[in-house]
């Protein structure tokens, strides 16, 4: 008799996503998935989609979704949670989106201790827009936009938003989690679980996990270079672990 | 449709209020559920309104860490099927133009208060018509309108509530309040009432979590070829309905008129005066006010110079509503202007030499 041991969970939309090879949004949106199905949560879920890659998530996440202005969603978060204290309100953003143009908006968010969820997804680059330099590119990283590599001189250190979101007394759980292999991706869904488990339960504050994502066309490394790649370089300007809760 | 828009005389008890808190009670007895603001003068007295009234009414007050966070949080609880409202002013509004763009391609109600101060840049905090244009001209990018709504009075910022949330929620747009510095800041007695208000359709668009539904999906974006132009000609069908149906407009005194006077907003109300003496003087003038900016009462404008009238225009700005009474005049007759920009205000004697000077024209 066969045992079916693996199957899509059913929040995850049986669809092709537009995602390249080796991305790591694949991976990030079935977890998501995953926690919504396990908490059991589907049917009071919002969810607000970045302006980036991630775009489209409510193509392939199946509940109620919005997408909004590039870096807003926190305020857009902020408007949904007030008057809707009952429902789960996740954002799902990019380091373009949350940590460059809506850099005021988690900010603040987190300041008056937003009782939402975020997971911010860090790949130290724009993908959409075709390889840019984000605020968390690495020095020496070579874009579209530093064509020699990044400088600190000149374009400043990658800029690391958990940590100072954690100075903030509004945040109640910081964690930075990594999709460069199983053990860490069982890690980051641990860490999404908990943060939508403190939702859950009306603890009052915000809580955010940042993960570390593959992005092997704008790195221009193969997928498996690319997890490499989140393990020898990006971990050491990027430690993983528990920064706050 | 006037009707809607007045309160019933008499009715009620009279109060003294200032107009941005006669308009943000006004907002509350209409069912705002939040609002969303940041400080910036002179519309300040409506977030401390509501920072005291919502939470007493058990709904929503945040204060926003910038402009653009405000009507994003409007956009956030819109989209959860709520009614919200932010009040700024015209630095302000400028920074809301994305969201308001957003909150169109959306297709979300949201009530957008602009207390019009003087510019361009930070300008001044004196009372200013100077943003008629980005206010019926959609104001941010893409091809989009926002009814707006003229109110000249107190009483007419406590009116102007219940319809911009009706029409909002009615055609799921941005209704925007274009008031100004006087409007803002005068104080004249006022009646609330709570009004019946129109049938509205259930907001089945709305994020509620999908229980018992498929998923419901806000956005503004729409790749695969020929879908946004699709959006667009649906809000193109909504835009001319709202034309055809939504038009507000009050004129006085236009059958004999040989000199028509349009003016919105209060300088409708100095107008006022200044045309009642010219009749006193015996000269015959007339005014048309338009209560709707968009949509704009081309055809009653249009109507009027049909006999041939000499049209004078008069604005707190270099001239823009100008512009849409030019088209609806269409070159029948003679339009002229008058205007005091970057915050300063007419009086009624400054208007009055206009039209005097008007009569000495040659007739034609």
């Amino acid at each position: 008799m066969m045992k079916t041991v693996f199957k899509r969970t059913p929040t995850l939309k049986d669809c092709p996503t537009h995602y390249c090879p080796g991305c790591g949004h694949g991976i990030a949106h079935r977890l998501i998935a995953e926690i919504i199905d396990e908490l059991d949560i589907r049917d009071r879920t919002i969810g607000i989609a970045p302006v980036g890659c991630a775009v489209l998530a409510y193509d392939y996440l199946d509940v109620d979704m919005v997408e909004v202005a590039h870096g807003r969603p926190p305020a857009v978060a902020t408007g949904m949670k007030r008057t809707n204290p009952d429902k789960i309100i996740f954002s799902y953003q990019g380091d373009g989106d949350l940590a460059s143009i809506g850099a005021a908006e988690i900010l603040h968010a987190g300041h008056r201790g937003e009782q939402i969820t975020v997971i911010f997804i860090n790949n130290a680059v724009y993908g959409m827009t075709g390889g840019q330099m984000a605020p968390t590119t690495m020095l020496g990283q070579v874009t579209a936009t530093t064509p020699k590599g990044r400088a600190a001189v000149e374009q400043g250190y990658p800029l690391q938003v958990s940590e100072l979101l954690a100075t903030l007394p509004g945040t109640i759980y910081i964690e930075r989690c990594a999709l460069s292999g199983v053990a860490q991706i069982r890690k980051t869904k641990k860490a999404i679980k908990h943060a939508f488990e403190l939702q859950i339960e009306g603890a009052e504050g915000l809580s955010l996990v940042e993960v570390l994502s593959p992005c092997p066309t704008y790195w221009r490394m193969s997928p498996t270079k690319a997890m490499e790649w989140i393990e020898t370089n990006m971990i050491k300007v990027f430690p993983l672990g528990r920064l706050k809760g | 449709m006037i009707e809607e828009w007045q309160t019933s005389k008499g009715a009620g008890n009279r109060i003294l209020m200032c107009g941005n808190e006669a308009l943000a009670e006004s907002a509350i007895i209409a069912g705002c559920d939040a609002y969303f603001g940041y400080p910036i003068t002179p519309q300040n007295e409506i977030p401390a309104y509501m920072s005291r009234r919502m939470p007493e009414e058990g709904r929503i007050f945040v204060q926003s860490e910038s402009e653009l966070a405000a009507i994003n949080m409007v956009f956030g609880a819109s989209a959860t099927g709520k009614r919200a409202m932010t009040s700024s002013s015209s630095p302000g509004i400028s920074l809301m133009q994305e969201g308001i763009s957003y909150l169109s391609g959306a297709e979300l109600p949201a009530v957008v208060v602009n207390v019009m101060r003087g510019g361009p840049g930070l300008g001044n905090i004196a009372p200013s018509q100077a943003d008629y244009f980005q206010a019926t001209r959609g104001g941010g990018h893409g091809d989009y309108r926002t009814i707006v709504l003229g109110p000249s009075g107190v009483q007419e910022m406590v009116d102007c509530m219940p319809l911009a949330f009706d029409l909002a929620d009615q055609y799921r747009m941005t209704v925007m309040v274009l008031a100004d510095g006087i409007l803002g800041q005068m104080m004249e007695p006022v009646v609330l009432e709570k009004k019946k208000g129109r049938k509205l359709p259930a907001k089945e668009w709305a994020l509620t979590g999908a229980k018992g539904r498929k998923q419901n999906i806000v956005r503004s974006l729409w790749l695969p070829e020929g879908s946004l132009e699709k959006l667009n000609l649906k809000l193109l069908d909504k835009y001319k309905q709202i034309e055809q149906n939504e038009v507000l407009c009050e004129q006085y005194e236009i059958d004999d008129a040989e000199i028509v006077v349009v003016a919105y907003g209060v300088a409708a109300r100095i107008v006022r005066s200044a045309v009642s003496r010219a009749r006193e003087e015996g000269i015959k003038a007339g005014w048309i006010r338009p209560i709707t900016l968009w949509p704009f009462p081309t055809e009653q404008i249009s109507k009027a110079a049909d006999e041939f009238r000499i049209f004078l225009v008069v604005e707190m700005s270099n001239g823009q509503m100008v512009e849409d009474v030019r088209l609806a005049v269409n070159g029948k007759s003679p339009i002229l202007f008058y205007g005091r920009p970057g915050g300063g205000v007419p009086n009624v004697d400054e208007i009055l030499e206009q039209i005097k000077q008007l009569t000495l024209r040659p007739k034609k």
